[in-house]
């Protein structure tokens, strides 16, 4: 395993930021964490990285022990933090050079690895423009890169793609298979159930610290459903009559969107949506939007724990 | 980007020594990037020193060439002072951007980054103390003790800013909001450094005031500098100027290294 980890723990105060979470990453896969904000992936990543020590639970990197070995750890491991780690007022290239210098490269030789880098995240161009000038995508794809000056066993990416547009995250992920590809074992965390399904092999599903489901991606939406159907309706005070007549169409509960303005159910194929919304049609209510997905990360929840995911256990009534 | 990835391996792990020299280097380059910074630095002592030397000089001294010899070597300390301040503002902007996250997750001599951060000082004490030197000198300064003198100011300069340098890292240690680190800096600085013999003979100063200046550490300080550029200093002068920034030191840098490693 690259990554095994039993029952991590920590807490800030009376908050379990991350409640005995277990791991098992094999050697040169991608896997990803999926869970919402506050749910405790980058505390998990910034404990796997040696960052914070965790409270309680042990974990091993490529067989070095998080507790006994932090430097054997360090020196098998890169971390993409959720926000850039860059110096803004250098180049990209000096940023790179600093790094390479610090792993112990020869002056000649930083330069070499720096240029190599920049050429392959495409930000040759770039390279001598101070960071605070580069863009969202630009600045993510160093940050990735600044983390492969030397080649880690294990590459830890918090939220690699957050604020990307879709252009820039296309072009993140197609890094990030190379990678895997190259045969980086790659632990990443995400907020978008589609950017776990596009690169991951196995999913890790975390909500208020702990795991609450994980499986292939085939698996998880085998147990989340295939489809989403997802309806608005022009007179909001109906939505619960229209929400008793999806459910008995579908046979699947109705979930509602937190600002109450959709409905969501899962659908097992796409004539079954169709009966659905001519039934509600028929019935009079009249449907100002409609949607057939993959389940958003919001209803992967719903299916999973049976609330909301920004819904705590404490406040419901 | 079609390039595959070829797989990298780590060279020879460098020294402590290359380590903290590297991030030396990155002071460097923040004052080829930033030039501005030095403007931050040297415009509160340039200006109090045209300020004070033209408006009060005279007053103050007799004639406003008298005080420019009696005032300069305190503007140079006050310079180094209120530097330590900008250094932990920088510190702790590195800190709140996560990119010491990066630094800590290397393997890496884990304090290189504070030597680093004391290369950086030291250039800026260097930088900013010989710009008020030469601004100094334009306006008829005159060191008594000539070079010899005017180097072991420096060295002193160096050791004050070394010492008073840990309270600001601690401080960016603590403040992960970079213009806080700056008020309560200069909150526990301008008392310090105004209620001191910078500006003033604390001699003229009403008995309790003149208590607290004989008491403060930024008067030895003053007094050793001073004592060195006019070619008067006496041994003791310099050991009571180190005494505030060794006992600084000696406190503050494991505390730093346990605030450091926590975080
Ligand atoms: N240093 C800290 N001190 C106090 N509380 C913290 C600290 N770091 C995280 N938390 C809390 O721990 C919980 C988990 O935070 P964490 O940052 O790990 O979540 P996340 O899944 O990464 O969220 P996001 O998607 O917003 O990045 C949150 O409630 C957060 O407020
Ligand atoms: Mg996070």
């Amino acid at each position: 395993m690259a990554v095994a980890a039993r029952g991590l723990s920590k807490s800030f105060g009376h908050l379990k930021a991350v409640d005995g979470i277990d791991l098992d990453v094999p050697e040169g896969e991608i896997f990803a964490i999926l869970g919402p904000n506050g749910a405790g992936k980058t505390t998990l990543m910034r404990m796997l990285a040696t960052l914070i020590v965790p409270d309680g639970g042990t974990a091993t990197i490529l067989g070095r022990d998080l507790a006994q070995d932090p430097a054997g750890v360090r020196s098998q491991i890169a971390l993409t933090g959720q926000f850039a780690s860059l110096d803004e007022d250098l180049t990209g290239r000096e940023n790179l050079i600093l790094l390479a210098r610090l792993w112990g490269f020869s002056r000649a030789g930083s330069k070499a690895r720096a240029a190599e880098l920049l050429d392959a995240f495409d930000l040759a161009d770039a390279a001598t423009r101070q960071v605070k000038d580069y863009s969202g995508g630009m600045r993510r794809r160093l940050d990735i890169a600044a983390s492969l000056i030397v080649t880690p066993g294990v590459l830890f990416l918090d939220e690699p793609t957050t604020g990307l547009d879709p252009t820039a995250r296309q072009k993140v992920w197609r890094l990030i298979r190379q990678l895997a590809e190259s045969g980086v074992t790659i632990l990443l965390t995400t907020q978008y159930l589609e950017e776990a399904d596009q690169l991951a092999r196995r999913i890790a599903v975390i909500d208020h610290g702990r795991k609450i489901a994980e499986g292939t991606s085939r698996e998880l939406k085998a147990e989340v459903g295939a489809g989403f159907l997802s309806v608005a309706l022009a007179d909001p005070s109906r939505l619960d009559a229209a929400a008793a007549l999806l459910a008995d169409s579908l046979g699947h509960e109705v979930n509602r969107n937190a600002e109450d303005t959709h409905l969501s159910v899962m659908v097992d194929t796409p004539a079954a949506a169709n009966a659905a919304l001519s039934a509600l049609i028929e019935a009079g209510f009249e449907v100002t939007d409609f949607e057939m997905g993959a389940p958003s990360l919001e209803e992967v929840f719903f299916a999973l724990t049976g609330r909301p995911a920004d819904d705590t256990e404490g406040d419901a009534p | 980007m079609t390039k595959s990835f070829t797989r990298v391996e780590r060279p020879t792990p460098p020294g402590p020594l290359s380590n903290a020299l590297t991030f030396g280097w990155r002071a460097v380059l923040k004052f080829k990037h930033v030039p501005e910074q030095l403007f931050d630095l040297v415009m509160t002592p340039i200006m109090f020193t045209l300020l004070f030397t033209f408006v009060f000089g005279g007053a103050l001294a007799g004639s406003t060439g008298n005080y420019l010899q009696y005032l300069l070597p305190g503007i140079l300390v006050q310079t180094v002072l209120f530097n330590a301040v900008y250094s932990g503002m920088g510190l702790s902007t590195d800190l709140s951007k996560g990119l010491f996250d990066r630094f800590r997750s290397l393997p890496i001599w884990s304090l290189a980054p504070f030597a680093g951060l004391i290369v950086g000082d030291f250039l800026r004490h260097l930088i900013a103390g010989g710009i008020i030197l030469g601004i100094g000198l334009a306006l008829g300064y005159r060191a008594d003790s000539g070079l010899i003198g005017v180097v072991g100011a420096f060295l002193v300069l160096l050791a004050v800013g070394f010492g008073f340098g840990w309270c600001f890292i601690v401080l960016g240690l603590l403040v992960r909001t970079p213009t806080t680190v700056m008020t309560l800096g200069f909150t526990v600085l301008f008392p310090l450094v105004f209620a001191s013999n910078v500006m003033v003979d604390p001699a003229t100063m009403p008995g309790w005031l003149e208590a607290f200046v004989r008491a403060n550490p930024v008067t030895w300080i003053v007094t050793a500098v001073r004592g060195l550029m006019d070619g008067t200093v006496t041994a003791g002068a310099v050991g009571l100027a180190l005494l505030a920034p060794a006992v600084l030191a000696l406190i503050l840098m494991p505390l730093s290294l346990r605030l450091y490693r926590r975080s």
